[in-house]
């Protein structure tokens, strides 16, 4: 049945950064009165792992991230990091567990919630969180990985959810 | 006179939408809500926010950085 007032999201990224966007845009849109539904495929699965906040910010292959201290005197903070260290930098092993902490801290200086709470969030909103179980059996995970009230489908169920609403998001 | 006051003061994008809605939710249709932001965005969102779930923005203010919203329930 047609339903206007529909929206999806694929999600498909697993960094901690980039489980901000699906869960802010479902939080919103169910909060004004979508009906919404996530399906998770692929890395976005680790969005749906039981403690997200293991999540890694990466700085390899991530060039336009700022990076810019979360403490200190303004002028340190006004200093983007990002373009003054080579590349090979960020390739070694402390490089994602520094670049992680900072983000978080920065998230936590700006007043931006947890991912772990927006997800909640989106549950207690009723957004419907969708698991491919052709990318859950692909990557070894087990149902018992992830969070409860979530469903497994496949690309069909995708589209059964999206034949109705006029806001579907790949991200 | 507000029925109810919700301080999001310090509260970046979506949370002042996301309480928002919460407080709502919890009222009677005719009451009204007093929502403080200091989140600019909250500006446009929260009349966004209003025209899409139908509730009514009486007012919207700025004071000294803080955004001050009544909005009352349908």
């Amino acid at each position: 049945m047609a339903n206007n007032n529909k929206m999806t999201i694929i999600a498909t990224k697993g960094t901690y950064d980039w489980g901000y966007p699906p869960f802010i845009l479902a939080s919103t849109a169910v909060a004004m009165d979508k009906e919404v539904t996530i399906f998770f495929t692929f890395y976005g699965l680790n969005l749906l792992l039981k403690d997200p906040e293991k999540l890694k910010v990466t700085p390899v292959g991530n060039p336009a991230m700022p990076m810019k201290m979360p403490f200190g005197p303004k002028w340190l903070k006004n200093i983007d990091f990002g373009p003054k260290i080579p590349n090979v930098l960020w390739n070694l092993p402390f490089a994602e567990s520094l670049v992680t902490w900072m983000m978080k801290k920065t998230i936590e200086n700006c007043g931006v919630a947890k991912l772990t709470d927006l997800r909640s969030m989106c549950q207690e909103f009723d957004v419907k969180f969708i698991a491919c179980q052709m990318t859950v059996d692909l990557f070894g995970y087990s149902k018992d990985d992830f969070i409860d009230g979530i469903e497994f489908g496949g690309a069909a169920t995708y589209f059964d959810e999206a034949s109705s609403g006029d806001h579907h998001l790949y991200m | 006179m507000a029925d109810e006051t919700l301080d999001a003061s310090g509260l970046n994008c979506p949370l002042p939408i996301l309480k928002t809605k919460k407080a709502l939710s919890k009222m009677d249709a005719g009451q009204v809500l007093e929502v403080i932001s200091t989140d600019a965005g909250s500006v446009k969102d929260i009349e966004a926010f209003c025209n899409q779930t139908g509730n009514k923005l009486i007012s919207n203010a700025e004071d000294g950085g803080k955004y001050l919203f009544t909005i009352e329930k349908v």
